[in-house]
This record gives C-alpha cells, structure tokens and sequence, in this order.
C-alpha cells in the first residue's frame, strides 16, 4: 500500500472530509463523479415535471411559490454541478453525458405530472423522500459534495412545506378535489419509495460507498425512516397510502410496508420509463438551442477585452 | 482568453459576505463569460435567500494555492512555534484578566 493510500484512508477513518486537491484512489473519484452527476442531472431533469404546471398554476400565488421552487432545483444542480466539477469533469462533458444517455438521473423524474395536484405530491412525498436521502449527505467523506448538500437541505424544507400545503387546501376543498389528491398520491408512492435504490442485498455499489463514507445509510434503512415519517403525515393530511400490506409493527417499533415493483424500476432506469425520451429530449433542445446564447456571450467578452 | 474547451464559459469561484461586519467566504463556484456575468449570476445560484451583502468573485485559474495537498509542509513551521499561541504562557491563577 503506498504512503498516499495510507494517508487517504487514515483521513477516512477519522471521518475527516477529503478535499478536491487531496490524492483520492481512482474509483473513489469515479464513484463520486457517478454519484453527484447523477443527483446534479436529477435537479435539472426534475426541473421539467414541475414546470409543466407553471404556466397553468390557479393563481398568482401558486404560479410565484412553483417558479420559485423550480429556479431552486435548478441552483441545486448548479451546486452540484461545480462539485462535482472539482474531481476534474467539465461543465460540457456533464451535459454531454446527460443528453447522450451515458449518465442517468433519478427514476422518479420519468413519471408524468398528469394533474396539478402533482406538484403538491411531489413536493411532499418526492422532496420528502430526497430530504431523507439528502440529510446523511451532509456529512459525505468528500467536502464539496457535503457543502453543496448543506446548502440544498436548507432549501429543500421549503419545497417539502409548500407541497404538503397546497395538499391540505386541495383536501379543504371539493370532493372532486379531494379525489385528485388522492389519485395522485396512488400514482406516486411506490416511485417515491423507489427512489432509496434496490434492496441492500441487490445494491451493487453500496458496501463500497459505505466503506469510503460516500455514503452514511442503507437504501432499505433511509426507505424505513421515510415510511415511518410520512405515515402520520398522511393520516394528518386525510389519504390513504396505497398499500394493503402498511402496517405498524409493535415489536420493531416501525411500519412493515410492500416492496415496491422492482421490474418496474430497472425498466425506467433502463430508459423505458413513460418520460424517458422525453425527458433528454427537452434538455437536449434547451441545451442546442441555446449554444448561440452561449458562443455570443464568449465572443462577447473576448472582444471587450481585447 | 479564447482557450476554452467546447466553448465552455470560464470558471469563477464565488465569494460571499454574509452580512456587515463578516469576511467574504468561499460558497463554491460557477461559469460566466465574463466578470459582470458571474457576478449577476452568483446573485442568483447563491443569494436567492438574503445570503449575502456583498459578492467577490474571481476567475478560478487566477488563484494561487499553497500545494497540491491540504496536508502540507508549507503550514509545519507553525506547528513548533507553540509561543505564538497565549497557553504557552504559565500566569498564575490569581492574577485578573489575564
């Protein structure tokens, strides 16, 4: 083992952050760079299903809160991006990777937001599933990773609140109103559940992202927790969570809850999701469209300079 | 200025004062085509909340930095100068505001 391979797991091992100068072993950088990629594409995909309603939001006050939280998932991939940046990727080759389908982005973003309850639903149960994910994050072994985490869960509560508000006014409301919240919350429970990953035993990179301390929790330990905090949330709120098999356990002082269908899964992480295609296509098209943005800016400034 | 892969735009680190009275700190970075930008773009990647007073930013290729390694030789003269720092000094305890 060489004197830097000692030196980088004595810093893992005090729990110490490692910083972008710092040698790092190489699948340790590539994990990462799979890692935060992934999560900066997710903020920028997501920006898309939400955005499908600010154009027809029912009141101002709505249509302020969804452009505020969309520009927020955009200033989240932002963070990430230049996290991520910091291992030695490109801004380009990360979007490139993107719209060229090499790199992936969460599972829960190929779904489509059919009513304007989604966006209630999704701020509830989606950011709430992410806040669970996002929380251990902070303290991630690699700093810009968890300095960029600490910034997004600050915004991220806001996101949560204001989804779970705008539910209890639909729930206020009609009949008719109170069933678009209810459908919408059958629609998006299992995918919200999916978004802790596969079991840990079918996990792949998971021990590994453990032992570097990329990771702090199991995918199956974060989806516990998450059942167990939305549980009387719903209850509160007046839905039912579509599974016949959620019980509360005495004995393990949790919720037993179904598995979601994990073929489903692996079909919308393989691309065959209801959005996927059209999903990278619209990010390809806002990209492409706006290289002449981008090329006359740089001309630009270069000749101001000159 | 023209050497810029795929025609990607510079990259700024971002530097943000809390509020009076505070140091400017380092809050992560970004890409702008030119200094007015990064500076109106910082604005809204990292001050959407009332963060900040003040903003630096500068090009991330003008900064100099002491090594390649966090853990470094260059700060090891400080660590055996321990008279800079007051609990090198023996006071006794009766004497006031020391």
């Amino acid at each position: 083992m060489t004197a830097l391979q000692v030196q980088f797991d004595a810093t893992i091992g005090h729990g110490d952050r490692i910083e972008p100068r710092d040698w790092m072993p190489e699948g340790y950088r590539k994990t990462l760079v799979r890692q935060i990629a992934q999560h900066a594409h997710s903020e920028i995909i997501g920006m898309q299903p939400e955005g499908n309603w600010i154009g027809r939001a029912p009141s101002l006050r709505r249509k302020a809160i969804l452009l505020a939280k969309v520009q927020d998932e955009a200033g989240h991939g932002l963070y990430l991006y230049s996290a991520c940046e910091t291992l030695g990727v490109s801004r380009g080759e990360l979007t490139e990777m993107l719209i060229e389908g090499r790199q992936k982005y969460s599972s829960i973003f190929n779904y489509p937001t059919l009513s304007y309850a989604d966006v209630g639903t999704i701020g509830w149960l989606v950011d709430g599933a992410a806040i669970c994910n996002q929380v251990p994050l902070c303290r991630t072994s690699y700093g810009p990773y968890g300095r960029a985490m600490i910034r997004i869960c600050k915004e991220e509560s806001f996101h949560q609140r204001q989804g779970y508000e705008l539910l209890m006014t639909m729930m206020r409301g009609t009949d008719e109103q109170r069933a678009m919240v209810q459908e919408s919350v059958d629609r998006f429970w299992w995918p919200a559940l999916m978004m802790f990953g596969p079991p840990d035993d079918e996990s792949p990179n998971s021990a590994q992202s453990m032992a570097w301390g990329i990771k702090r929790n199991g995918n199956d330990e974060l989806r516990q927790r998450f059942v167990d905090m939305t549980v009387p949330q719903a209850k509160a709120l007046g839905v039912t969570l579509p599974d016949p098999d959620l019980v509360w356990d005495e004995e393990r002082g949790a919720h037993d809850f179904g598995q979601p269908d994990w073929s489903e899964f692996v079909q919308v992480v393989k691309g065959n999701g209801p959005c996927n295609a059209q999903r990278i296509a619209h990010r390809r098209a806002a990209h492409e469209d706006g290289a002449w943005v981008r090329d006359a800016a740089l001309a630009f400034a270069e000749g101001a300079s000159a | 200025m023209t050497d810029h892969p795929r025609g990607e735009w510079p990259l700024y680190e971002v530097f943000v004062r809390g509020k009076r009275g505070l140091n400017h700190v380092h809050v992560g970075s970004l890409h702008a085509a030119d200094d007015e930008m990064a500076v109106r773009h910082a604005r809204d990647v990292y001050t959407r909340r009332n963060e900040g007073v003040s903003i630096w930013v500068v090009r991330a290729d003008a900064v100099t930095a002491s090594s390649p390694d966090e853990k470094d030789p260059l700060f090891a003269p400080s660590g055996d100068k321990v008279y800079r720092h007051p609990t090198f000094y023996d006071i006794p305890d009766d004497v006031p505001h020391m």
